[in-house]
């Protein structure tokens, strides 16, 4: 047993011995410590260094306000955890933790060298230093200061552990299970609410696990919490969520919370997430987040061994841990008295209570004298001593005067306590601040919550269990079940006392007193920023960063604003309050991520063919979530190799290839033809049954927004193909009109992109390899030329086979239901007639025939008529959507950018896509920009090079000599029609 | 994530709907008889407004319906929504920010 | 052509079976979407041999037979792959507006059943899935993590989730990795 352990006492388990390290070092501790009680059984006080001045700090706290202890939890290369409170870290047999900011070690640290020189580095220091000369921020003091700054380091290894998710809804969630929190949750629960009850602690009861004295209902607060926890547990409709912050309040009571659901364990079972990030959507809630005690500034109020006094008294009894032998106490507030008593009940020497007020009164403080312990009232800490722990606390008066030093090997202290508001603030409630209290409370909620106990400056626990309870029988209620009546409950507990102090004590800003203990801010530095001119509390927590650390500020903020407002001489909300944000402590990118990563980071939309297209050895690329096959190399060939071999087949013999991808709407009803009328730029009244058109949308700002083959099944029913990228977008687009315009309309859509399999079967020896398959089908050309549609059989499936061709060859998309799609595949396949081809090869031999891809020739900017597409605009037609903004004069100018060809002069230079276009190539930049290579290839059909682009003017420049400025000189082309392949489309018509 | 009042589905959570700009903009009837710009207008202009603006959302992975809503652009706090045709109740009536 | 030919996106997964949770791909089935007014959902009842829902939200059984509510004009009818169903709802409707569109191969998907299928779904579906918000019965389009799902009720512990086909792997794997934790 540690001579720091209180012989009983204490909620850790002490028949449960833990080994653990820190930075190397071996120590026992017990099942229920965390890893700062631990450490202080085993009178580690120095846990760290600090960020700015690497002066040594211990642990100030017992909770998640800690700024202080942060360290680095090993289980792994790869499970590394930086930057975690030791105050949070739950002890388990063989835990390996690290301090941070130190080099070499802990107790000799290089970087001290700053807290000498400290004098010279202020607030502002770098905005003030590093000015000059300009080039040197970027190369020099950026990265100098970088590797400098920065607290624990991040794995470099990818993290192996799972996190996952999870959507809940509840009727009041209670955040926060202190016992506002747990008579709030118990109250709704007996009101048959549904509840989720979260706490941040591993264990639930907030300030009832360090509390001896008082009794609940007749019961000791320990076994209250107990049995509360028990009926909670016992309900079917509440769920009790330890080691689960709620980091975040969103719009429309959604909270995020964040569950540690194996970091507590020694051996985590592979199948449990690390993490759970909840998402909770409450129709009320419950905030009981409590307080956080502040620390009094002071010079030197760092050193190891000056703690929060509640944080003292939280180690005693909770974790039965003596702080120090001889603890002298320093305060502003009547709670540290208690710790005081509850020390000296110990058997620890309490030398002295050095109470700022000029006066203490009242029940704790004539409790404490009643007990034998010096009290000396309007008394400040001028300063303490000690070197790597307190060894003495220097006493004196505000005027100055003899410094009383005052031996000691802890001080305890407290400047008052700050109701914890983050959670209110962040729902965009309106704080109000109580001078009586000197204190920030929520006053004007806007979502559906409500604050109680000491969050809401409710102290004391008879103030606090009656609080949370009329506040669970009022969100109880208000979520529609109000049958509960918040019980009265007999509680046997002092009163919380008063006292507080915002800012320093007069005398004590001087050098070394520290508000911002995680940023290295002292008083000091807040005064020089109010000196040089800054009025706002945004601007000196930016100017001096006070508030800006991973705590944000918990213990420090309202310290900062009390000494903005005594410096500028204004009331303290003047001088207003920062915004928090979430999240409350800092939460893991793997928790945001959960279960979004590796495979599931998106899904992987892959084709009915995709194991065929990977049986015939195919490249995929990726087209928007789609894997599409790119082409199919045969051993030896790159990729333009193969893609030449595609396309000379496809153009000499047969090519199959997949079109599933492709965008499929059925449009049906006794107005379809009418609503594509309006829809589609082109005009669909007379097409005939069984017959196919080529489709242009334009938005209603007259620009092309998507293509495609359009066929009438029957009288009353279209199957529209839009591109791969524009399927769900045309949809939403048909949908809106349909809907909000014209909703008298009889005619309904349905997506059925992925009900067919879609093979494409081109070249000139495509009818012959498809006339075996089909049953029902004429296939000859004059039953189904080309732009015809038909329904039958295919390898004896029901099928619609289109004849179309986005090659220039004879050619059918077959479609059949998308399981049935591999066996039409491996039939054809079979026949060893045909060549698979990819999508890369589909783009070229389109390109040969000068066929349009919306998005590549089109960038939302060009008309049909830009886009060489304008004879498919009915101009007859009375209205279609974009019809008149294509009216407009300016849609009409002669200079607008048109779809042209290009031919290299050099015949095997293939252009860059997206390269410029001008006519003089010697003239001074900027250059006259004429136009832009939208798609460029080599042709090995042609033997030459091809490109497609879009030429201000293009259609009266055929035959020009332009060129593309490159960084290697200019490149000459000739303009040209777009069709390069088969210009009379003799080849469709086969 | 907001949670929005679908007219037929009820209250469900914001990412299953997908916002349509201001609502009541009507389609003219007869486009081509508009000037450009009053054609311009209706393509572009939009009240922008600072307090409750009526608006579309169509509850795109739900009942996949579009429907008209009144929103405070201030608070983010919907105020009513209605189906599409009808008109919000009088005291729902966009207004600006007091 | 034999059934055997055909290529269901979860063909060679097995089902997961353990004491808290089972998922098991869907076998092959005929889905029908009807749009239309009141009128073709009152001439589709007799040859459906069912009411369509009209409330919202809320799905009607008879037999094997099933219709769900997907949109207060569209209805996704589920029956088995050999039912004559089409020709005889599309004989029935003739005459009265109404769209009726095959959709049986666009989606498949999984049931999900046992004391742990609210909780797997809930990793990635944001809708309250308690009997009291989403009783036996209920069905709706919503989302699983980043793909649309159709989510029906069949029972106390059952349900079955339906995606676009190329979303099922994704679907599928989802689940089963939410799942992991119970067993």
């Amino acid at each position: 047993m540690s001579a720091l352990r209180t012989p009983t006492g204490g909620r850790i388990d002490r028949s449960r011995k833990l080994r653990f390290s820190f930075d190397g070092r071996s120590f026992d501790g017990f099942a229920g410590d965390t890893l700062a009680s631990a450490l202080l059984a085993n009178g580690v006080h120095l846990v760290g260094r600090s960020f700015k001045y690497h002066r040594p700090r211990g642990i100030l706290s017992a909770g998640s306000d800690e700024p202080n202890a942060l360290v680095a939890v090993a289980r792994d290369a790869a499970r590394v955890t930086p930057n975690l409170r030791a105050t949070q870290v739950e002890l388990y047999s063989e835990l390996r933790a690290e301090s941070q900011n130190r080099f070499p070690s802990l107790g000799f640290d290089i970087g001290v060298i700053n807290d000498v020189v400290s004098p010279l580095l202020p607030a502002g220091f770098y905005y003030k230093t590093f000015k000059w000369p300009a080039w040197a921020w970027q190369r020099l003091y950026e990265p100098a200061i970088r590797a400098a700054a920065g607290l624990g380091r991040a794995p470099t290894l990818p993290d192996p552990d799972r996190y996952i998710s999870r959507f809940a809804h509840c009727d009041v969630l209670v955040i926060g299970a202190g016992p506002a929190g747990l008579a709030a949750a118990l109250v709704a629960a007996d009101a048959g609410a549904r509840v989720i009850l979260c706490d941040e602690q591993a264990e639930c009861g907030g300030s009832l696990l360090a509390e001896t004295a008082a009794t609940i209902d007749g019961w000791p607060a320990g076994d209250w919490v107990a049995t509360t926890l028990a009926t909670l547990a016992a309900n079917p409709r509440v769920r009790v969520l330890p080691r689960t912050t709620a980091f975040g309040y969103f719009a429309h009571n959604m909270v995020g919370l964040n569950e540690r659901v194996t970091d507590h364990l020694a051996a985590p079972p592979a199948d449990l997430p690390r993490e759970r990030l909840w998402q909770v959507r409450a129709a009320e809630v419950v905030i009981a987040t409590g307080a956080l005690e502040r620390p009094l500034v002071f010079p030197n109020n760092d050193r190891p061994g000056v703690m929060l006094a509640d944080a003292g008294r939280t180690y005693l009894l909770r974790y039965g841990v003596v702080p120090g032998r001889r603890v002298v106490i320093a305060t502003a507030h009547d709670a540290a008295y208690r710790a005081a008593l509850d020390l000296h009940a110990a058997g620890i020497a309490v030398p002295l209570i050095a109470d700022l007020r000029q006066t203490a009164t009242g029940d704790w403080p004539e409790a404490a004298r009643a007990a034998g312990i010096r009290v000396r009232t309007g008394a400040i800490i001028a300063t303490t001593g000690g070197r790597r722990r307190v060894a003495w606390a220097g006493v004196a008066q505000p005027d100055g005067g003899t410094i009383e030093p005052v031996p000691c090997d802890a001080l305890l202290m407290s400047g008052g306590w700050t109701p914890s508001v983050h959670l209110f603030s962040q729902s965009r409630g309106k704080l109000r601040f109580d001078a009586e209290a000197q204190a920030f409370l929520p006053n004007l909620s806007v979502e559906r919550e409500r604050s109680a106990g000491a969050c809401r400056g409710v102290f004391g626990l008879t103030a606090a269990l009656a609080d949370g309870a009329a506040a669970g029988e009022a969100a109880a209620k208000a979520a529609g079940h109000g049958g509960a009546r918040a019980p009265r409950m007999a509680v046997t507990a002092k009163a919380f006392g008063g006292g507080g102090l915002l800012g320093p004590a007069a005398g004590t800003a001087a050098k070394h007193a520290f508000v911002d203990f995680q940023n290295d801010v002292t008083a000091k530095d807040i005064g020089l920023a109010t000196r040089e001119g800054f009025r706002s509390i945004e601007h000196v927590k930016r100017y001096t960063t006070t508030g800006m650390a991973t705590d944000q500020g918990k213990t420090s903020n309202m310290h900062a604003l009390g000494i903005v407002a005594a410096a500028l001489d204004v009331p303290l909300p003047q001088v207003g309050l920062t915004t928090f944000r979430m999240p409350y402590t800092p939460v893991t990118f793997g928790s945001f991520a959960a279960l979004s990563r590796g495979d599931l980071f998106e899904p992987l939309r892959r084709t009915p063919l995709h194991a065929q297209a990977v049986a015939a050895g195919a490249v995929f690329e990726d087209v928007g979530a789609w894997k599409r096959a790119r082409y199919f190399p045969r051993a030896g060939e790159d990729m333009h190799a193969a893609v030449a071999r595609e396309c000379v087949a496809v153009r000499s013999r047969a090519g199959l290839f997949d079109g599933s991808t492709l965008g499929k709407i059925e449009i049906v009803g006794a107005d379809a033809a009418e609503f594509l009328n309006r829809m589609y730029v082109n005009a669909w009244s007379k097409l005939g049954v069984g017959r196919c058109r080529y489709g242009i949308l334009c938005r209603e700002d007259g620009f092309v927004a998507d293509d495609g083959v359009i066929g009438r099944i029957a009288a009353d029913r279209f199957h529209v193909t839009t591109t791969t990228g524009g399927a769900a977008r045309v949809l939403a687009l048909m949908e809106d009109y349909l809907q909000t315009e014209w909703p008298d309309l009889d005619v309904w859509l349905t997506s059925v992109t992925e009900q067919w399999a879609v093979i494409a079967l081109q070249g000139p020896q495509a009818r012959d390899i498809l006339a075996p398959f089909v049953a029902g089908i004429d296939l000859a050309r004059a039953a189904m030329p080309h732009m015809s549609v038909v329904e039958g059989q295919v390898c004896g499936i029901p099928a619609r086979l289109f004849r179309v061709s986005f090659t220039g060859e004879l050619g059918f998309e077959i479609n059949v239901p998308a399981d049935h799609g591999p066996a039409v595949w491996q039939a054809l396949m079979a026949t060893g007639a045909v060549t698979p081809y990819g999508t890369e090869a589909m783009h070229l031999l389109r390109a040969e025939k000068g066929y349009i891809i919306v998005g590549q020739e089109t960038d939302g900017t060009a008309t049909p008529d830009d886009a060489g597409v304008g004879w498919a605009v009915a101009r007859s037609k009375r209205d279609f959507v974009g019809k008149r903004s294509l009216a407009r004069a300016s849609m009409a100018a002669p200079a607008r950018k048109q779809l042209v060809g290009l031919l290299t002069e050099d015949p095997n230079l293939v252009l860059e896509e997206g390269a410029q276009l001008v006519d003089d190539p010697t003239q001074a930049p900027p250059m006259r920009l004429l136009g832009h290579v939208t798609s460029s290839y080599y042709s090995a059909s042609l033997g030459h090079s091809i490109a497609l682009a879009m030429l201000s003017g293009g259609r009266a420049r055929h035959g020009a000599r332009l060129f593309v400025p490159m960084p290697g000189g200019a490149i000459a082309v000739q303009v040209t029609a777009p069709v390069f392949y088969d210009p009379e489309g003799a080849r469709l018509d086969a | 994530m907001l949670l929005i009042d679908c007219p037929y589905c009820g209250k469900r959570p914001e990412i299953e709907f997908s916002y349509g700009g201001e609502a009541h903009v009507a389609r003219p009837a007869d486009p081509q008889a508009l000037s450009d710009d009053a054609w311009a207008a209706y393509l572009y202009l939009r009240s922008n407004p600072k307090g409750r603006h009526a608006e579309r959302w169509r509850h795109t992975h739900g009942c996949a319906r579009f429907f008209n809503a009144v929103r405070d652009t201030v608070s983010d706090f919907f105020v009513t929504t209605y189906k599409v045709g009808e008109t919000p109740p009088a005291e729902a009536w966009p207004r600006a920010a007091e | 052509m034999p059934d055997a030919a055909r290529v269901l996106p979860l063909d060679g997964i097995a089902p997961l079976i353990g004491p808290a949770l089972t998922m098991t791909p869907l076998a092959p089935c005929m889905r029908l979407i009807l749009r239309g007014r009141a009128a073709a959902a009152a001439a589709a009842a007799p040859a459906l041999g069912m009411r369509l829902p009209v409330l919202a939200c809320r799905s009607a059984r008879t037999g094997e037979r099933a219709a769900l509510w997907l949109g207060p004009d569209e209805w996704l009818i589920l029956a088995p792959a050999d039912d004559p169903l089409a020709a005889t709802l599309a004989a029935a409707l003739a005459g009265v507006a109404h769209a009726l569109v095959d959709v049986s191969h666009r989606q498949s998907g999984l049931s999900i059943a046992g004391s742990a299928a609210a909780t797997v779904l809930n990793a990635g579906c944001p809708l309250d899935l308690d009997h009291t918000a989403f009783p036996i019965g209920m069905c709706t389009r919503t989302v699983l993590a980043k793909s649309e799902i159709v989510l029906w009720r069949t029972g106390a512990l059952a349900f079955r989730v339906e995606a676009g086909r190329s979303f099922v792997p994704y679907v599928w794997q989802y689940l089963a990795e939410a799942g992991r934790e119970f067993g």
